[in-house]
């Protein structure tokens, strides 16, 4: 069976929790928050003002750039506020609150459940419905899904893959859609192949959800080129490169994109968000989310309106006794929050609650070069020195280490037996680098 | 013997040919270098601070020296006599500024601020700072792990664990702004001195709405406004919900402290006032006694080190 070739670990993967609660659909709130910068790039506008009435899936912010995204009401209602709120980490971010009336949709937006297969429109008009509908990659990085579509000048894609991974462990979430929603998810991996001008298309899915490569092997067959590999469980096997490597057998160049070596990746969240803006003009307002935790009286996996604020969900599935920390996203890359009343974002895959006992991290050692980072590294970098040099601010000597590349998957900092937090350096010298470089582009 | 002889001969002829060849090369490529960059080093402070935004002394030296107008170079270590003395040694017109001093605005002590998570990651404020707002509900306050105190030169600054913030000594504290470059936050600033070490300014950067601000700590400025109403010498401006004392404008009249509601103006160095008003008072008094004593605590105690260890 295939997996990426160097570094990676085991965790236990914890998904037993939320596995077989089927999506469930999360009551509107009375007042939804939804946040300007939901995505990686230039934050949207807002053009809507306090006390403006709007319906679900309309646009209240417009793109703020090519690298931005537009922002959708998620519910029908009077606008109460177009201000600085909170977000999960406690850091004010422009939002606009939006108190519950009913729940009308615009004009023109589908929302029966019959499955439409037949694509009409040329890739040029996918891409466009796909930016004009707010799609973000909704594996955690939320980068805006149409700019990796337009595919830049000289570079060819080759296939689309599919990251049906979740290799993080707890989430359930695109494992639940896989198994409710298979049908939508292809055609939303066919749309997006179209999209790239591709017919090959890979989806990889890790071996501990069995049910789920069963799932889409039937349903694959009445679709074009569609190939599902099962791959072998590891972390971070769901991260972009690794996937490409996995599947492909390609490595991704230093400082490269997957469109260098011909791919092209999009999660499973995704393709579906896809399926909906074009087959039902459906735009972004909505997701699934995993509220899960090993003490947690109901995990469940919640079709969760964007801008539903997160203690709504805890509340829903159990509440917060016994919790000693919060994540928004998985345990490995998510983050932790110290605002729980910060909305759900589309970003945001999981809430997941750590009880109080497991929930602290262990007082650091000293580093005693045993290596286990960098054998746990799937990037083939050296965390320990990279954490070194990040702390010493010899940060052009963290350049020519390749600490651009680190992918901030946090194997380094899991696998260290002297409990140290090599991420939390590397994090730090990686943003002071990328700053060099894009200062050294911008002189250029 | 004939074997020594020739060898003796051999390496004395090498080394003497050797020594010409040194000779030639070192007056061919010598570089006439200014002898006076040598004295206006000497005049330096020679703290390699690099407050002056050079890399060391010697390269702040090279330009005194080279550059005609050196109105814009300014030790902060030395301050105005030391630039005085290498200006009349170079015959150039030297800058004249205020001496100044680094202060910390902000007094969210954990009494005044209590806390609201508990933060076990990297002990680093740049760290912290990159993950999260912070451990109170004011995310523009201190977050108490100390890197100014590691990047101060001259031990003019440390954590005082009782209070958890920073405390600056005025008499060790060159103004190099190295504390100010590190603090992610931008709390601390460096302000004019006045005299005996009087000082007045707002202990707060928290730009959140006034009940926001208030609610996260009991000293935040809460940008009412009162006190640039009672400043009398325009120093005072509130710039979103935050009020801000222009310390060149400042005439140290200590009207606002009086007037200011939740006690984030600070008056720091002056008498015990004789008519009533307790509330500010109280709330300066302590730091100046730990001001007094901070000085021998300095060299024993470094609370930071132990927890930035790894």
């Amino acid at each position: 069976m295939k997996t990426f070739p160097i570094g990676g670990i085991h965790p236990s993967d914890n998904k037993q929790y939320s596995k077989e609660a089927a999506i469930e659909r999360f009551p509107i709130p009375q007042v939804v928050t939804i946040p300007l910068a939901q995505h990686i790039g230039a934050p949207a506008v807002a053009c809507v003002a306090k006390g403006d009435k709007v319906l679900a899936g309309q646009v209240i912010a417009t793109a703020g750039g090519f690298v931005s995204s537009a922002i959708h009401s998620s519910v029908s209602g009077t606008v109460t506020a177009v201000d600085m709120k909170a977000d999960a980490q406690g850091n004010m971010k422009p939002c606009v609150t939006i108190a519950v009336e009913g729940d009308e949709w615009v004009e023109g937006v589908d929302l029966s459940t019959t499955l439409v297969k037949n694509i009409t429109l040329s890739g040029k008009e996918i891409v466009a419905k796909v930016a004009e509908m707010g799609i973000v990659g909704m594996g955690g990085a939320t980068f805006p899904t149409h700019v990796k579509l337009s595919i830049p000048d000289g570079k060819k894609a080759e296939c689309l893959i599919i990251n049906a991974v979740e290799c993080e462990p707890y989430l359930t979430a695109d494992y639940r859609v896989m198994m409710e929603k298979g049908g939508e998810l292809l055609t939303g991996a066919r749309l997006l192949a179209k999209a790239i001008g591709v017919d090959q298309i890979y989806v990889g899915i890790e071996n501990n959800k069995p049910d789920a490569i069963k799932a889409l092997q039937v349903l694959a067959g009445s679709y074009l080129g569609i190939e599902i590999v099962p791959l072998k469980m590891r972390y971070p096997q769901g991260g972009e490169k690794q996937l490409i490597a996995a599947i492909t057998g390609r490595q991704v160049p230093s400082g490269g994109l997957p469109i260098d070596v011909g791919a092209v990746v999009q999660n499973v969240g995704t393709a579906l968000a896809v399926y909906e803006a074009v087959m039902k003009n459906k735009p972004l307002v909505e997701r699934v989310v995993t509220v899960t935790g090993p003490k947690l009286a109901r995990p469940k996996n919640l079709l969760v309106r964007i801008g539903t604020p997160m203690s709504a969900l805890i509340d829903y599935c159990g509440g917060m006794d016994g919790v000693g920390k919060v994540v928004a996203g998985g345990p490995m890359m998510g983050r932790a929050v110290s605002n729980v009343d910060a909305p759900v974002t589309k970003g945001t895959s999981g809430v997941l609650l750590i009880p109080t006992a497991e929930s602290l991290r262990q007082k650091p050692d000293t580093c005693i070069r045993c290596a286990k980072c960098v054998e746990a590294c799937p990037m083939g970098l050296e965390p320990y020195l990279l954490a070194k040099l990040s702390k010493k601010e010899m940060y052009d000597e963290a350049e020519k280490h390749y600490i651009a590349d680190c992918i901030e998957c946090g194997c380094c900092t899991y696998s260290c037996p002297a409990y140290l937090p090599l991420l939390d350096w590397l994090r730090i010298g990686k943003g002071e680098v990328m700053k060099a470089i894009r200062a050294r582009a911008t002189k250029k | 013997m004939g074997t020594l002889v020739s060898t003796i001969l051999v390496v004395s002829l090498l080394g003497g040919l050797l020594a010409l060849l040194l000779y030639v090369v070192a007056k061919k490529f010598h570089v006439e270098e200014d002898a006076r960059i040598d004295e206006v080093e000497k005049k330096l402070p020679g703290a390699n601070c690099g407050g002056c935004g050079f890399a060391g002394c010697r390269a702040m030296a090279e330009a005194l020296v080279k550059e005609d107008d050196i109105s814009t170079l300014y030790c902060p270590v030395g301050g105005g006599e030391c630039m005085k003395l290498i200006a009349t040694y170079l015959g150039k017109a030297a800058a004249e500024r205020e001496p100044q001093v680094a202060v910390v605005r902000c007094s969210g002590s954990c009494a005044n601020r209590p806390r609201v998570n508990t933060y076990d990651g990297a002990g680093s404020c740049a760290v912290a700072a990159a993950l999260y707002a912070g451990q109170t509900g004011c995310s523009f306050g201190c977050i108490g792990l100390g890197d100014c105190t590691l990047k101060c030169d001259f031990g003019a600054i440390r954590m005082n664990p009782e209070t958890g913030l920073p405390e600056v000594d005025d008499e060790k504290c060159t103004a190099c702004g190295a504390c100010v470059k590190a603090c992610p936050k931008m709390i601390i600033e460096l302000r004019k001195k006045a005299p005996k070490g009087r000082k007045i300014y707002v202990s707060c950067v928290n730009k959140d709405k006034g009940a926001v601000a208030r609610k996260a700590c009991k000293v935040a400025c809460i940008g009412c406004g009162k006190c640039a109403k009672v400043c009398a010498h325009d120093a005072i401006t509130v710039v979103n919900n935050l009020a801000y004392i222009d310390s060149t404008k400042c005439k140290m009249c200590r009207k606002c402290v009086a007037e200011c509601p939740t006690g984030a103006i600070i008056e720091v160095g002056f008498p015990v006032r004789k008519p009533a008003a307790e509330s500010a008072p109280k709330a300066e008094a302590p730091k100046v006694e730990v001001k007094v004593e901070a000085p021998k605590a300095v060299e024993e105690v470094k609370p930071n080190e132990t927890a930035n260890k790894e």
